[in-house]
């Protein structure tokens, strides 16, 4: 139990201790010249653009499904008339930035994991170091850069659609009219509302695609390596992810 | 075809280098007493090893023995547990990353399993290197790598993708790219495991016509005694960690050594290469 206990708490440092370096060694490596302007351009088109269908569809839908579960669960107390307040300030505070970041990370960060995964067990990354290239500068620095840019980005398209969907709701099922809502939303936000949920998706975004290159680039075994480096990645960002909600929503409270 | 060589220039090669190689015995490569190990796998057990300027120098050894990790500590794609690392006098055993890409581009390498860049088309996986390391223009990048292409006869496969080439194709290509900066050694990885005899043949012919075209060191790492006979001027005998035995293509036909006796003997019955009784 003991030898065992202590195999894990190595492997957890042994994680944490490489990615670590990895961090390090990215931000390293975003300073240095000249910047990867094209493969960063790649990036944002591989992560943001690609990634717009599955935001707009699922913040459309949970902007929908708040204002329905808002109405029926307050419909006692006139729940109804607090569709917008609820469904701005769950979206923009919690639900979109939480929520997207799952969302583009099981998709973006098991794609990156993959391609970087495959590349490293088929001798792609030894490759590039043997070529005297530097692989983080390479495939790492774009990937987190980009993920840092463009989650934060998604997080606001989503925060308007999901608003729009209880718009939908709230004008189609409920006959509420669309001004009010629309200035109950607007009179319920804040700019640390919108501070506090957006700047989380920074860390976010970052940790994510860290978490995925790293394991990437640690990934041995041929395909089931790739396959099972792919499925930790999902996990291990999914949980650090809710984790590090909670400490940064104190954090942002604490600031405001 | 660029890769063809005369019966004349595959007799006169091997003569010419060994005759470069006794005038100056000029160390490129050196290893001291190198160990690695991998968990608790002890992989090399304190490889010494030397490798000549404008030789071929073939590793050879059964799977698993740690050929391809002495040649990966030679780029300094692996660091050693113990021992030194030399390239022209040089200790690269402690450089950071980042200093041993001065030393990488002294070498190029063909990777087993060819190692090309799965995004990029054949123009851009060849290209790479002069995109990274030179001013040249798109223009003349391409000239070069329409040379290259034609030295390891594949002229015209410039916008194919690697996904569209046989795995003798990748190896090229992964040739092509080894050499277009124009290293001064060239190491090879399996260079014809998993081929066909015909397109294994191919690449030995390859690797011999490189050899008197460009004037490199080349490292062959292998276990298929067909092609270590046909390109070396000598071989290296790998056996659990250790360098068993280390001398030139006819001493290796004579050696009395056991261990290489064997794996000789044992290659000798597929490859038909005569070994002394």
């Amino acid at each position: 139990m003991i030898r065992r206990l202590r195999e894990v708490s190595n492997d957890v440092l042994l994680y944490v201790g490489g990615l670590s370096d990895l961090t390090i060694q990215t931000v390293q490596q975003t300073f240095r010249r000249p910047f990867p302007v094209q493969l960063l351009m790649t990036q944002f088109d591989q992560i943001g653009v690609r990634s717009l269908s599955i935001v707009a569809i699922t913040s459309l839908f949970i902007g929908m499904v708040l204002a329905l579960q808002t109405a029926y669960s307050l419909a006692d107390f006139g729940g109804k008339l607090f569709i917008g307040k609820v469904v701005s300030l769950s979206l923009v505070r919690e639900l979109a930035p939480v929520l997207m970041s799952l969302m583009v990370g099981g998709r973006v960060g098991a794609g990156m994991t993959a391609e970087i995964g495959t590349m490293k067990v088929t001798e792609q990354i030894d490759a590039l170091r043997a070529l005297a290239t530097n692989p983080v500068r390479k495939l790492v620095v774009p990937k987190v850069l980009a993920t840092t840019i463009m989650l934060p980005l998604l997080t606001v398209l989503a925060c308007a659609l999901g608003i729009i969907g209880g718009l939908i709701i709230a004008v189609a099922q409920l006959n509420l009219s669309a001004n009010f809502y629309l200035r109950s939303v607007i009179t319920t936000l804040h700019y640390n509302d919108l501070a506090s949920g957006i700047g989380k998706t920074f860390f976010f975004g970052f940790v994510l695609a860290l978490i995925a290159c790293y394991n990437g680039l640690n990934t041995s075994g041929g395909a089931d390596g790739v396959g099972r480096a792919t499925t930790s990645t999902v996990v291990t960002a999914s949980i650090s992810i809710l984790i590090m909600d909670f400490f940064l929503t104190k954090l942002f409270m604490m600031l405001a | 075809m660029t890769s063809e060589i005369t019966e004349t220039d595959r007799r006169a090669w091997p003569r010419e280098s060994t005759d470069r190689r006794r005038q100056q015995r000029d160390v490129f490569v050196e290893f001291q007493g190198v160990h690695k190990s991998y968990g608790k796998k002890h992989v090399l057990r304190g490889v010494d090893l030397q490798v000549f300027r404008g030789e071929v120098l073939v590793i050879l050894g059964g799977s698993g023995t740690g050929k391809s990790v002495t040649l990966r500590h030679m780029l300094g794609l692996e660091a050693p547990d113990e021992g030194r690392v030399h390239v022209e006098n040089e200790d690269i055993t402690d450089l950071p990353e980042e200093e041993l890409y001065r030393v990488r581009k002294k070498f190029g390498m063909l990777f087993q399993s060819g190692a090309l860049f799965d995004s990029m088309n054949v123009l851009d996986n060849v290209a790479y290197p002069l995109k990274e390391h030179t001013k040249m223009s798109p223009e003349e990048r391409v000239q070069i790598v329409g040379e290259k292409l034609e030295l390891v006869s594949l002229p015209g496969t410039e916008q194919l993708m690697p996904v569209d080439l046989s795995g003798g194709m990748r190896k090229r290509v992964g040739l092509a790219r080894a050499v277009v900066l124009e290293p001064q050694v060239i190491l090879y990885d399996e260079p014809t495991t998993g081929l066909d005899p015909i397109t294994a043949q191919k690449i030995n012919e390859l690797i011999v016509s490189l050899q008197t075209k460009l004037n490199v060191t080349s490292v062959v790492v292998t276990h298929d005694i067909q092609s270590a006979f046909t390109v070396g001027d000598r071989i290296a005998f790998l056996n659990e960690g250790v360098f068993e035995w280390v001398g030139t293509m006819d001493e290796a036909r004579r050696s009395r050594n056991e261990l290489l006796r064997d794996f000789l003997q044992a290659s000798a019955v597929a490859s038909a290469q005569p070994i002394d009784e």
